[in-house]
């Protein structure tokens, strides 16, 4: 399903290094070239040259990207931290595994932090947490759209097990790409740094670029109220409120079906974009709110991001399970 | 030295004053590359890749695309940068520490699968930019900040290490105080790459800033080097 979405995206090339559960992206991708000869790869000596070989391929206008989990995600930071700096389109899928280390590789919402604060900044990326296959397809379509047509590096959340999930998916999802520019070829005569003699330099460039992130912020940021199915007549004034995201929000919307028909004024919201978070949504939809529920394979990552973006003082709980599968049931319980 | 042989080759970037230190010898390695890119016409047809270290200075010093990049990833970076768009000359230019320690993966890989990608390393025996620790070059009893009873450590030779590995690659040593032979290397490199093959040219540098040394006692330590670090194509 990646692969398809890269290739609709326009993508060429793509660089990559095999690590479970991400590798089945890689291996998929040689297998396409091999009949499209206009899409190109390389199987890199690790993460960091994968990165790299996606910043040198982006400047020099080629749409590029890689795929990568866990301790490859954290060997990733080295070249998104260039994008960063150099505020470069590199479009990184992300299969999340269990961590710290090399963990496990199934479930796991822990790379949450390295995708939006894993470079030496202030983790200004755009971060996708699709909820299944088929938001897999459009949030990797978009993910290339708006990395080239904002220039910020882009990352889209999957996990071992959405990777693995096979089904039958509907793919209505018709966008114009966006094309990719050279950056840098023989019609240019650019010098690109990304160090800084003076430290207003850096200030000055910093806070353009954060002016860039909130403009695009207000072009791009997505996020799901999810009523319950049976539509509660008070929907979107909930009593409580739980917050999920990517695939985890399957059983929290579950979860809201049963709450409902146990008469609970409950809700779900999903930021789809964790960064940048959709806060006004949130705050909006928050105003009625007594209690939200935290449901995530972390032991806090979305807190933390709802806690920053939240404004109202309101009790937040949570089920907390970093690296495992969520069921529906449990959620449920936590309103007893 | 012959800079008066060179006329054309020391004057052609000379509107620009350079950022490096007073003696070092970055400038004149860039100074001989532009030449000789202005020479074959690939002034516009060149991208130079930058590592960190004393390479980032030479960011804005040339007529040429240039980026910087990040510490030992100027190879990998032009390597992607190669593969999507191979119909321009990418150069990286990087000192001994990117080159050998930290970016020492990704340069085998690049000369073992021959991509070509023009490598200069600049070789002064430390780690320059930072103040002139230990590199993967300095020299069997060299005293440096970080080896302050002197490197017990045969250094890295770089040319040497990647010809068993890359048997297409065009590799070679030269030295600043040489610039007849350096001159030779450095056109003998772009045009290995432009016949599509991994080029790398070692060029033995001079740092007096942190070998804190003055003119002739500079040359005499680039000819000490000599010694150790054999100079030719290999």
């Amino acid at each position: 399903m990646v692969v398809k979405a890269c290739i609709d995206a326009g993508a060429k090339m793509m660089f990559g290094y095999p690590i479970t559960p991400g590798t089945e992206i890689l291996s998929h991708w040689i297998r396409e070239a091999q009949t499209d000869k206009s899409l190109k790869y390389l199987q890199t000596e690790d993460e960091i040259a994968a990165g790299f070989c996606v910043c040198g391929a982006v400047l020099a206008g080629e749409k590029a990207f890689t795929a990568t989990a866990g301790p490859g995600t954290v060997l990733m930071q080295d070249a998104l931290s260039m994008a960063d700096g150099m505020r470069l389109p590199v479009v990184v899928i992300v299969v999340q595994r269990g961590g710290p280390s090399s963990g496990t590789v199934i479930y796991s919402q822990q790379e949450v932090n390295l995708a939006i604060h894993g470079g030496n900044g202030e983790g200004l990326r755009l971060v996708y947490s699709p909820s299944n296959l088929s938001e897999l397809y459009e949030y990797t379509r978009l993910a290339f759209n708006n990395a080239w047509k904002y220039n910020f590096p882009t990352v889209v959340l999957s996990d071992g097990f959405l990777m693995k999930t096979r089904q039958l998916v509907d793919l209505d999802f018709k966008i114009k790409n966006f094309s990719a520019e050279p950056i840098i070829s023989e019609n240019t005569q650019k010098n690109i740094r990304n160090i800084y003699t003076f430290e207003e330099e850096l200030g000055e460039k910093l806070a353009q670029d954060k002016k860039d992130f909130e403009k695009m912020g207000s072009e791009v940021i997505k996020s799901e109220v999810f009523c319950g199915r049976g539509q509660v007549a008070t929907c979107p004034y909930f009593d409580e409120l739980i917050i999920a995201h990517g695939i985890v929000a399957g059983a929290a919307k579950e979860a809201v079906d049963e709450l409902q028909k146990a008469g609970k004024k409950v809700g779900l919201f999903r930021p789809i974009t964790l960064s940048p978070f959709p806060k006004d949504e949130l705050n909006k939809l928050a105003k009625s709110v007594k209690k939200i529920f935290i449901v995530e394979s972390s032991m806090g990552q979305l807190r933390d991001l709802v806690k920053q973006n939240l404004d109202a003082a309101i009790e937040v709980d949570g089920l907390y399970k970093p690296a495992e599968g969520i069921e529906a049931e449990e959620v449920v319980k936590l309103f007893e | 030295m012959d800079y008066q042989d060179y006329p054309n080759h020391y004057k052609c970037c000379m509107s620009k004053e350079a950022k490096f230190c007073p003696g070092c010898g970055y400038p004149v390695v860039l100074r001989f590359l532009h030449a000789i890119l202005k020479e074959k016409k690939l002034e516009k047809k060149t991208a130079l890749g930058l590592d960190i270290g004393c390479s980032l200075l030479a960011w804005d010093l040339l007529p040429i695309n240039t980026f910087q990049t990040h510490h030992g990833r100027v190879v990998p970076t032009m390597v992607g940068f190669n593969r999507a768009k191979p119909d321009l000359l990418s150069v990286a230019l990087v000192g001994d520490g990117g080159a050998y320690a930290i970016g020492l993966q990704s340069l085998l890989w690049a000369a073992m699968r021959n991509d070509p990608v023009l490598v200069i390393v600049v070789n002064n025996t430390v780690y320059a930019m930072t103040g002139g620790q230990m590199a993967p070059t300095t020299m069997v009893e060299q005293k440096t900040d970080t080896s302050p009873v002197g490197n017990d450590q045969p250094p890295v030779l770089g040319p040497e290490l990647i010809r068993g590995l890359s048997p297409k690659a065009y590799l070679a040593r030269a030295a600043v105080n040489d610039v007849k032979q350096l001159n030779i290397y450095l056109n003998k490199a772009v045009e290995a790459c432009q016949l599509g093959n991994f080029a790398l040219v070692e060029v033995l540098s001079f740092c007096p800033t942190n070998w804190r040394t003055k003119g002739a006692e500079t040359n005499e330590r680039v000819e000490e080097m000599k010694k150790v670090f054999k100079i030719g194509e290999f």
